[in-house]
């Protein structure tokens, strides 16, 4: 059985790439963890084939739970959940947490083998919203 | 209305020149009150529509609109390629090859309605909305003259968003301070659909 994937989606592709990194190294090689940053140009902002690239490098049957900074970066991730097969979708959520803090949080907590469902609540009990 | 490839073409074209020759325009309002990347993005969205001209022209127009969403949800870059990308991808699924007003009418308030809950917002926040709500009420009204008043509809909605408070997109963040700022996303809708009317005009 495989653990629930984590995908990081921020604007900059170093907020990214340090958050990945910073699950990685307090989580370990136990949950796969994908990331992306940056619009199709390179520039600030985020980029819907890019998020759904990083979906499909973590997917497992446990599902993926995706970490988003600001506001385009949760509306490209809902569009691209949506542009996944339909049996996919489901299995794929956005976890209304801090970026950094609930993508290792989550990420200790699928380690353990939990299910998408306790993943995603584990996050968002970081979050006061 | 025939929606031949000549036509399609003269649309296409005029929608994406608007929205690249206001790319400076549109960056210089979010700056005020966003983070200042909507008319770059708009126009990298449009430009992926032009380097797809010819393709685009040739389909059917349901297809033709479902493609232009598809180039901006994959092109834009930020929250307005999903908006506008579920607004057009909606007309296309909604609207038949040779659609009547009565068509355009039921469809556009579907795809307006579509992009309320892709942004979860609805009219009175401060955004593209706030023009294209009461362009669904303007052509739901219809009457003689329908193409120049959509386009004033259009105009002066936009204007209107002038002392609203943003309540969501990044503008929402600096609370009061939005106030006195016409809305970017606004704006772009009325150029496109400034733009629209007036080619749709011409061809009668």
């Amino acid at each position: 059985m495989t653990n629930v994937g984590i995908v990081i989606v921020s604007h900059s592709p170093k907020v990214a790439e340090g958050a990945a990194d910073m699950v990685r190294q307090m989580v370990g090689n136990e949950v796969t963890v994908a990331w992306t940053g940056g619009n199709p140009d390179g520039g600030l902002g985020t980029n819907v084939p890019a998020i759904i690239a990083a979906i499909e490098g973590v997917w497992s049957a446990a599902g993926v739970a995706i970490f988003v900074d600001l506001g385009g970066a949760e509306t490209n991730s809902e569009m691209a959940i949506e542009m996944l097969p339909e049996k996919k979708r489901a299995r794929v959520v956005i976890c209304n947490a801090p970026i950094v803090e609930g993508a290792v949080i989550a990420a200790t907590e699928a380690s353990g083998g939990a299910d998408l469902a306790a993943v995603k609540r584990a996050a968002e009990e970081l979050s006061p919203l | 209305m025939g929606f031949d490839r000549e036509f399609n073409r003269r649309l296409i074209v005029a929608t994406a020149e608007t929205v690249i020759a206001h790319a400076d325009e549109l960056s210089e309002l979010d700056r005020t009150i966003g983070d200042g990347d909507h008319g770059l993005n708009m126009k990298r969205g449009f430009e992926a529509v032009l380097a797809d001209l010819d393709g685009l022209a040739s389909k059917p127009l349901p297809d033709l609109l479902k493609a232009i969403g598809t180039h901006l949800v994959m092109k834009v870059g930020g929250a307005s390629g999903p908006l506008y990308g579920t607004l057009f991808l909606t007309l296309g699924k909604e609207l038949p090859p040779e659609p009547t007003l009565d068509d355009a009418t039921r469809a556009f308030g579907a795809a307006v309605t579509a992009v309320k809950a892709r942004g979860k917002s609805d009219v009175g926040q401060k955004t593209m909305l706030d023009v294209l709500v009461p362009l669904t009420a303007a052509l739901e009204k219809g009457g003689n003259g329908l193409l120049p008043r959509l386009k004033e509809t259009a105009a002066t909605a936009a204007a209107q968003t002038v002392p609203m408070k943003a309540l969501r997109g990044r503008a929402s963040f600096l609370g009061d301070r939005s106030i006195g700022h016409l809305d970017p996303g606004a704006r772009s809708a009325s150029l496109m659909i400034a733009t629209i009317c007036d080619v749709l005009g011409a061809a009668r």
